[in-house]
């Protein structure tokens, strides 16, 4: 038992040769650097821009007026962009389970503490994946395999692999030590002691993220739509390019209620993992 | 009476060059109960985890009924930990399954690599387990997910487990310190209990000297990685208990 002494008489203080008032906290220079830094950088970005701000004005009246060309809404073609984003839905949806799938079985590599020796290797090449955004996978594989679908689905599932890896490997690295050691201690193989004692604990964090992950891909896929890669994103595009702005905005709706009930169905999913967990 | 544990000259020193264990022989007899005492850091830890070689021991040999731990290669550990049953003061059970479950975990070691991840187990086992909670008085929570228990349930599905693995020692890790004085109490009465009824020898690191020399047939104490003393609980005199603790 030891007691915190936060109080000493003030011969002491005397004593020692300290004042009476304590030390002011002094400012971190790392950060108070970073502040000017940031300062100083907005400013002459602002200059560099070299805004005209009567422009920008302008602009801002334009943009509301343009409004009126969205309404009403033109659903002539609903058949062509409802189809089009059940696609954008299955780029998301075959994307997002296959990553999941990869995933699963590289996070068990990737995790310091059950895997120190490869955990740096794997570690390093999926910050690679993640490093480059699913946008510019879309590119790439667009250039590889061609227009359509398919690129759609590598980019998001790359992407994908990138960031959950990541953060299953997190899950499994928080795992209590001790149960690792408990199941070790019976005689049990490292394939054991991941199925039988680490998969339990990571199994419902491992859900949420995936869900998490499905949510966030649903809204990659209809961007990658824009530049070929299949999906309602293309059919927006093309509206734009078309200046069918009434189009356009039927395409926005469609998005919307798909993104937005993708979201609503996901959050309800998640309460429910998070009460059995 | 033969040694089924016999330990000499161990020595275990961390990788941040803590000297753990200085130089440790003890003979452990089968069917002994022993209960390990000394201050926090003593290396009383360390001392069980060399046995079953959760540490890597640095020096020494550590005979476990005939074979040596310390040079033991990978496949030679897994059929040693399996016949050496440890107890944890967390429990360390896997909380998110069945209390079965956890049971049926001391069977890992005995079931092949794939049969045991996939968590099949022969009806036998499944039986034998069943029984093991019927006699720690589990019965009802054998379908309880292992978190929905107290401390002392959970503590004797920890027994459970080591039991499951039919082990020739059990090795108890400070295995009443999260516990309060009455289910402490409880504890080591099955403990002690199941190990005379079915020979099991047993090491046990305890705190309190009280509980220590109420159970134990023998005391080893600890004190800065060195046996300062071996013997049975009636010689544990306070100066004995000095020699451990005091200054």
């Amino acid at each position: 038992m030891s007691m915190e002494v936060d109080w000493a008489p003030a011969g002491a203080a005397r004593q020692t040769g300290r004042t009476e008032t304590p030390a002011r906290r002094r400012r971190d220079p790392v950060l108070t650097g970073a502040a000017i830094f940031g300062a100083v950088f907005f400013v002459f970005g602002l200059i560099h821009l070299n805004f005209d701000y009567g422009q920008l004005w302008k602009g801002t009246l334009a943009f509301v007026r343009s409004w009126a060309y969205l309404f009403p809404p033109n659903a002539a073609e609903w058949q062509p962009i409802l189809a089009a984003a059940l696609e954008t839905l299955y780029v998301a949806v075959v994307g997002t389970v296959l990553a999941v799938a990869v995933a699963f079985v590289l996070a068990f590599f990737a995790a310091e503490n059950v895997a120190p020796k490869t955990a740096p290797l794997v570690k390093g090449f999926v910050s690679l994946l993640r490093a480059v955004p699913t946008l510019v996978w879309a590119l790439i594989f667009i250039v590889a395999v061609g227009m359509g679908p398919l690129p759609g689905i590598l980019a998001i599932f790359t992407h994908a692999v990138g960031m959950l890896t990541k953060m299953f490997a997190q899950s499994i690295e928080e795992v209590d030590e001790g149960v690792l050691e408990a199941l070790r201690a019976t005689g049990a193989g490292w394939l054991q002691v991941m199925l039988q004692g680490v998969l339990p604990c990571v199994a419902t964090s491992f859900l949420a993220w995936s869900v998490f992950r499905l949510e966030v891909d649903i809204g990659e896929s209809t961007i990658l739509g824009v530049v070929g890669a299949g999906g309602i994103g293309w059919e927006m595009a093309n509206a734009m390019r078309n200046y069918e702005f009434d189009t356009a905005s039927f395409v926005g709706m469609v998005i919307f209620a798909m993104v937005y009930s993708v979201e609503f169905a996901t959050n309800r999913l998640k309460n429910r993992i998070r009460l059995r967990g | 009476m033969s040694a089924i544990l016999e330990i000499r000259n161990l020595r275990k020193r961390y990788a941040d060059g803590t000297l753990a264990l200085k130089d440790v022989s003890l003979r452990v007899h089968r069917g002994e109960f022993v209960a390990v005492i000394g201050p926090s850091g003593a290396g009383k830890s360390t001392l069980l985890r060399c046995i079953n070689r959760l540490v890597e021991p640095s020096g020494g040999s550590i005979i476990v009924n005939g074979v040596d731990a310390v040079k033991a290669s990978g496949r030679q550990i897994r059929r040693l930990r399996r016949e050496v049953g440890m107890i944890f003061q967390q429990f360390n059970l896997v909380e998110r399954v069945t209390v079965l479950r956890n049971v049926l975990h001391g069977r890992l070691g005995y079931r092949n690599p794939i049969a045991g991840a996939l968590g099949l187990f022969s009806r036998q086992e499944i039986e034998e387990a069943k029984n093991i909670l019927r006699r720690l008085g589990l019965h009802e929570q054998m379908y309880k997910r292992a978190d929905e228990l107290s401390g002392g349930q959970q503590q004797r599905v920890g027994i459970a487990r080591a039991l499951s693995q039919k082990p020739l020692i059990i090795l108890a890790d400070e295995p009443i310190a999260s516990l309060d004085p009455a289910t402490s109490e409880t504890i080591m009465q099955i403990l002690s209990a199941i190990c005379r009824e079915d020979g099991i020898t047993c090491l046990v690191n305890l705190h309190q000297v009280d509980v220590a020399k109420r159970y134990a047939d023998r005391i080893i104490g600890i004190r800065q990685g060195t046996v300062v003393f071996d013997g049975p609980p009636e010689a544990l005199d306070d100066k004995a208990v000095g020699k451990v603790y005091g200054p």
